[in-house]
């Protein structure tokens, strides 16, 4: 086992790691930039070394200086977390050559399921079903036009680097084809440096549900179920749950099946998320691979009830998993709670917290990294908390939440709770009859403050 | 209070944003100034309790103990009668994170010695990251009045190396 982690990223998720790191007795380093010299994920990890200025191509996203820090502490193992270098090939290769152990998959297995393209002719050669597109990169808008047609409209335009919703584009007839295209391009290469378009069939009011796998060093791969991301705002999740209202246990083991092959077929080692589209008739189809921890991993560390990160960890340093996938034995939910003004756009709001309660009691779990008297800095994401509530039915999880964020006090800056309040009471989403379409039906007025 | 519990103290009021903090208990009394009150920066005066985040760090915390990051007399107690008063100290911070090493080899004169005068661009010392050795210049003239980190120990971002009195 590892003796000393480092850990290489900020906030609730590295308060996280070194939490769980503790309990397997391996020591923390945690690395911060200026801006973050006051947060938790400082305080509570063994050392922690200061790398850079707030800027995060400075600090959390600069290789030379994060190994500097590897080198000075001694670190045997290093966790990207997710985001910033956790789906970062060239970093997974320079941990190798380096001798530190990356916990996640090969830069081979990042490579093979980060650029879409590749992901998906991957998928189609292990018999996972996809969704109908171009294969490969479009050449120019007469190519583009022409399997349009051939599939469909709608289709949409995607960026091959693409993530977080951006470089996307729907469009619903020829005439709007070029202009989506120049538009897509643009985006993409702004975001990613990489200016690659596929086109798919766009799968209308589709539902967003994951798969969670583990895969070990020595070929083997298990599935813990799903998870149901459909609550989504221009492509960012807000609130996530599992098991998802539209599963039936035959579409579990269909999809369960296609994802614990998924992860086969690249001999993959790490925790995974394989993410599908589920249309009306509860067809499915491959969307995309996050070879990382993800942000909604609580919601399945709570209905299965182990701990992902002690997994990931143990897989890291070699053991095999057991073998058989999980099932969720009770019903659970997360609401994303973001520093952002909801009346106004959803605009981020960083700034001092001066007073703050989080909810606790039965079945609530909250994971965040931000306390009375913190100051949340502008240079990062708005996430600053995760409330994680599980219960034996869904509409007890529900109330359960209700609950919790009217007890969920954050005063200084604005935060999202009045949203999901709102969304808490929304009968759409307490019937478990939405998709990805549901934040374009939801009344922004209905927020509860 | 304990050597644990001062040395957290110190570490928690170097990390905020107070330039001088003191506190009596019955015949116990500390005073601590940090870098800042150096600079003469002007800062409000903060009653204790607002001071610390809401949750209780203990003082006596044992993680503090094995730190291999040590800010050697950074804002120690003895800053405030070592350092020269009415005259203009300015840092040299470490730029990069790495090992700190005095000289460029163990047979060799240290780049800068307490007393020793530095122009803008001189080598002060060296940091080495990965098997490369950085040549640390000094961006300000002066003279070295302190030394804040031993030979060989590791230094992070930001971290101060040297005095300069201008």
């Amino acid at each position: 086992m590892f003796n000393k982690i480092l850990i290489a990223n900020r906030g609730e998720i590295a308060l996280r790691i070194i939490r769980t790191c503790k309990e397997m007795g391996i020591k923390t380093v945690a690395i911060y930039s200026k801006a973050d010299a006051e947060s938790l994920h400082v305080r509570f990890a063994d050392e922690a070394v200061c790398i850079g200025p707030p800027a995060s191509s400075e600090s959390y996203l600069n290789i030379p200086r994060i190994m500097a820090a590897v080198e000075i502490t001694n670190s045997d193992a290093i966790h990207p977390g997710y985001g910033f270098l956790s789906e970062n090939a060239n970093f997974a290769d320079i941990c190798r050559q380096s001798g530190v152990k990356f916990i996640g998959p090969t830069s081979e297995m990042i490579n093979k399921m980060g650029d879409k393209v590749t992901a998906k002719e991957t998928m189609i050669k292990a018999g996972v079903p996809v969704i109908p597109g171009s294969e490969g990169l479009l050449k120019d808008v007469k190519q583009g036009i022409k399997i349009a047609n051939q599939i469909g409209y709608p289709v949409i335009l995607k960026a091959t680097a693409g993530g977080g919703g951006k470089g996307m584009r729907i469009v619903t007839r020829d005439e709007e084809f070029e202009n989506s295209w120049d538009s897509a391009r643009k985006e993409a290469k702004a975001s990613f440096a990489n200016d690659g378009i596929y086109i798919e069939k766009y799968v209308e009011e589709p539902r967003h549900i994951e798969f969670q796998i583990i895969g070990d060093q020595h070929g083997n791969v298990i599935h813990l179920s799903e998870r149901d991301c459909s609550i989504q705002r221009r492509h960012q999740k807000l609130v996530e749950e599992s098991p998802s209202p539209f599963m039936t246990p035959e579409l579990r083991e269909k999809m369960g099946d296609a994802a614990v092959k998924a992860g086969k077929c690249i001999n993959y080692e790490g925790v995974g998320t394989i993410e599908f589209l589920v249309d009306k008739y509860r067809n499915f189809f491959f969307m995309e691979m996050n070879t990382r921890i993800q942000v909604e991993h609580p919601v399945t560390e709570e209905v299965i009830d182990h701990d992902l990160i002690k997994e990931q960890i143990k897989v890291a340093a070699g053991h095999e998993v057991s073998g058989k996938n999980y099932y969720p034995s009770m019903h659970a939910m997360e609401c994303r709670i973001n520093a952002e003004d909801v009346f106004n756009g959803f605009r981020p709001s960083p700034g001092k917290i001066t007073s703050f309660h989080s909810p606790k009691g039965h079945g609530v779990r909250v994971d965040t990294h931000v306390y009375a008297g913190y100051t949340v800095p502008p240079y990062y994401d708005s996430m600053i908390a995760k409330l994680i509530c599980r219960a034996q039915t869904r509409e007890e999880c529900i109330k359960k939440m209700q609950r919790a964020l009217d007890e969920f006090v954050i005063e200084g800056i604005k935060t999202t709770v009045p949203f999901h309040k709102a969304l808490m009471k929304n009968e759409a989403f307490k019937s478990g009859d939405f998709n990805t379409g549901f934040m374009n039906t939801f009344n922004i007025d209905d927020c509860i403050e | 209070m304990n050597f644990n519990e001062i040395q957290e103290l110190i570490k928690l009021v170097n990390k905020s944003n107070l330039t001088e903090f003191k506190l009596k208990d019955k015949d116990f009394e500390i005073l601590i100034r940090t870098e800042k009150y150096h600079k003469g920066a002007q800062q409000n005066v903060v009653s204790g309790h607002q001071m610390m985040p809401s949750f209780q760090q203990p003082l006596s915390s044992p993680a503090a103990v094995n730190q291999p990051i040590q800010k050697a007399d950074e804002s120690s107690v003895t800053a405030a009668p070592e350092a020269p008063k009415g005259k203009n100290v300015v840092e040299i911070k470490s730029p990069i994170v790495g090992t700190f090493y005095r000289s460029s080899g163990a047979d060799k004169p240290a780049f800068a010695k307490v007393g020793d005068q530095v122009k803008q661009g001189d080598v002060v010392c060296i940091i080495e990251a990965m098997k490369l050795f950085n040549e640390i210049e000094s961006d300000i003239s002066g003279t070295i009045v302190k030394v804040l980190v031993e030979d060989a120990s590791p230094v992070e971002y930001d971290q101060v190396l040297f005095l300069v009195e201008q």
